[in-house]
């Protein structure tokens, strides 16, 4: 029987900072949340910003460094996957919430400050109504409880709840900080990587260290130590850029034919084609040799095609679809199908 | 046995297509450990066989002793128990199953084996805790609360179970679960790199083969390699001394919609309409999925068609194919794509021709 080995640790977890000065990148909320720390005196919080940037580990790291070994008593931590609709706000939080906790020693005499608090991560899934019944809990427990509210839009929060609290933006990581982080993690971990990967990797993760981490990981754990850029590639799940060029210049020869066998072998290559549309919508946007209205007019499939596939539609035929689209802007063809 | 099953390769060693993601496998499960992984791709490009060749690889001859069950289901959900009755096939170290055919059910499915399978966690002699793995196919068609679901069950039973996914199209899978394994992408095999399997499975056969047959084949697979081989039996069936022309085989509701396509094609009128509506029936009542049946008619129109109308037919088609996802009924939405044929073909007709 397979036993299990510590390798399976995920490295997100294992290299998650434990303190909030070591958060990277966001000086800022740093600076501000350590002048919390040292008075013991924390507003409601409520951190926003694009994944991977820290949101989270900041947040469990203010939780860890206030209450010490008392953290399982006094944080209560729901994230998405648990149950929020209201009746759970009505319940849960607001029992949670109500509990009186006393400052000073408690009997692990560890120093307290007097209050608990409770982190709501990906606030933003929330529906309105039970945000709704957070405003007055938050008010009344505010002396015992204090809230910090986690999310990616900040605008997906109603407007009493943000009000109420003190507001972080967590910004993308630059290249310097992601890769300064990336390499101390291959040094711990004994994996080699080039300097041609670790700019690929920086690029393909669009400034969330999470997912770069994750993609380092898969890749040492199917390909061994020594990494290069195209083993990120495909265990990124990246299309390679010769094959979106390669499509886009069938386009561009306005023969149909030409592109649908692009498409075809694009397809049974097992490209996913969501992928496809968002990689071929940088290359139209970035192109400086279409006017702007083309680029508007392909765009435009592409948003409707995406909301397709979400719907389950068939990648062949929406990807052939966005493909003729294409061909038809960029060669000035007539647009017939018009709904 | 059929030639799919025969020469199907048992292990990862003896994989001849995807060599080099078959050495990378072994490399990932030396240690007698593995993530949660996610196989995608298109069909008959060797998911299925590399990970049956990865469950030998990592439990040995054990996992190819499997035993095929119906196993009714006793779900508690809230106040009601909902009965499930579901085809798995496992063995001691795996269990494999099709959440999908559950339809809405799929969550508590999903939920329900994973939770089950944790609680009765091999041991093995040493005393140390093993694991097992629960394969899952077609995770695409799992609804998306069974998705959301399953994200959070890999979470808390990650120690006791490892789960392989198996799909089609990985955009159909949530960003969230994606990114919880390891994702690997099997590509079909090229056209030579069936000729080469073709051809092996001939020699050890016995089998005389004419020039350029594997080819053709390979060609009219579409890149599917358990097309290739299936349709290789069923040329030999056929007919054996193979002859110099002789034409691979094609599937026969292939060629009905072939007749269809020409049907359409040769008159435009509601009376012809309605005479496809039957032939239609006739392919869904076998069970071809519409979908299917959308695609291969798009296929076998193009190719009569000029090339300037092909762009809007094929806009045609990807509407429709949405609209039959999204609706109930699938006739309708075949109907109408047909019907908007009829009226596009016509009218080009007329203004070409007058």
């Amino acid at each position: 029987m397979a036993p299990i080995h510590s390798s399976s640790q995920q490295w997100v977890e294992k290299y998650r900072p434990k303190q909030v000065k070591d958060v990277a990148h966001q000086e800022e909320v740093v600076r501000a949340l350590t002048n919390t720390l040292e008075t013991g005196n924390l507003p409601h919080l409520l951190f926003y910003g694009p994944p991977g940037t820290g949101k989270t580990t900041t947040a469990l790291a203010i939780a860890h460094q206030l209450f010490g070994p008392e953290y399982k008593s006094r944080v209560l931590e729901l994230n998405a996957s648990d149950d929020r609709g209201i009746n759970v706000v009505r319940t849960k939080i607001k029992d949670f919430a109500a509990v009186a906790v006393g400052s000073g020693n408690t009997n692990s005499g560890y120093l307290c400050p007097p209050f608990k608090i409770i982190i709501l991560d990906e606030a933003d899934s929330m529906t309105e109504d039970a945000q709704n019944a957070l405003r007055r809990t938050m008010e009344t427990y505010s002396k015992v409880t204090r809230f910090c509210f986690i999310c990616n839009y900040v605008s997906r929060i109603i407007e009493p709840l943000a009000s109420r609290c003190a507001k972080f933006r967590f910004k993308p990581l630059v290249e310097d900080i992601m890769t300064g982080r990336i390499l101390h993690i291959c040094k711990e971990e004994g994996v080699h990587l080039d300097s041609d990967a670790l700019t690929m990797l920086s690029s393909i993760s669009e400034g969330d260290l999470r997912r770069a981490i994750t993609y380092l990981q898969s890749a040492a754990r199917l390909y061994g130590s020594s990494i290069s850029s195209n083993n990120l590639i495909s265990v990124s799940g990246i299309v390679p850029k010769e094959v979106v060029q390669s499509l886009y210049q069938a386009c561009k020869t306005g023969q149909f034919d030409l592109a649908q066998k692009e498409v075809s072998d694009i397809i049974a290559e097992g490209h996913p084609a969501s992928q496809i549309f968002s990689q071929l919508y940088d290359m139209v946007v970035q192109a400086t040799d279409i006017s702007d209205e083309t680029k508007a007019r392909i765009s435009q499939r592409l948003a409707e095609a995406d909301k397709c596939l979400i719907d389950g539609a068939d990648e062949y035929l929406q990807l052939l679809d966005v493909a003729s689209n294409a061909m038809r802007s960029l060669c000035n063809m007539t647009q017939e199908c018009c709904y | 046995m059929l030639w799919v099953d025969k020469y199907r390769p048992r292990s990862l060693d003896k994989i001849s297509v995807h060599r080099e993601i078959a050495n990378n496998l072994k490399n990932l499960v030396s240690e007698h450990d593995c993530p949660h992984l996610l196989f995608y791709g298109p069909s008959g490009a060797g998911k299925k066989t590399l990970i049956m060749a990865l469950l030998k690889q990592i439990f040995g001859p054990g996992a190819e002793k499997v035993k095929v069950e119906n196993k009714p289901w006793k779900i508690e959900a809230g106040t009601r128990t909902i009965d499930v009755e579901l085809t798995t096939v496992s063995s001691n170290h795996h269990v494999e199953l099709n959440p999908s055919d559950a339809g809405f059910q799929d969550r508590y499915v999903v939920q329900e084996i994973i939770k089950e399978m944790a609680k009765s966690r091999p041991i093995d002699v040493n005393g140390t805790k093993g694991f097992k793995v629960l394969v899952l196919n077609e995770v695409d068609k799992l609804s998306k609360e069974a998705q959301h679901s399953l994200r959070r069950t890999m979470e808390i039973y990650s120690g006791a179970c490892r789960i392989i996914l198996c799909c089609d199209s990985v955009s159909k899978v949530l960003e969230a679960v994606r990114s919880r394994c390891l994702n690997i992408r099997i590509n079909s095999p090229s056209k030579e790199q069936i000729v080469d399997v073709l051809e092996y499975i001939a020699k050890k056969e016995g089998l005389q083969l004419p020039m350029g047959f594997t080819g053709r084949i390979a060609q009219q697979s579409n890149r599917n390699l358990r097309r290739a081989i299936l349709c290789f039996e069923a040329c030999k069936v056929q007919q054996y001394p193979f002859t110099d022309n002789q034409p691979a085989q094609t599937l026969d509701w292939e060629q009905y919609i072939s007749e269809i396509a020409s049907d359409i094609v040769n008159e435009q009128s509601p009376k012809r309409l309605y005479m496809v509506r039957g032939k239609i029936y006739e392919l869904l009542v076998n069970c071809i999925p519409p979908e299917v049946v959308l695609k291969r008619l798009l296929f076998e129109l193009m190719k009569k068609l000029d090339s300037e109308l092909k762009h809007e037919v094929c806009h045609w088609a990807a509407y429709y194919e949405h609209r039959m996802r999204l609706g109930q009924k699938a006739i309708f939405h075949l109907e109408a794509f047909i019907a908007k044929f009829m009226s596009i073909y016509k009218k080009f007709l007329i203004a070409t021709f007058g």
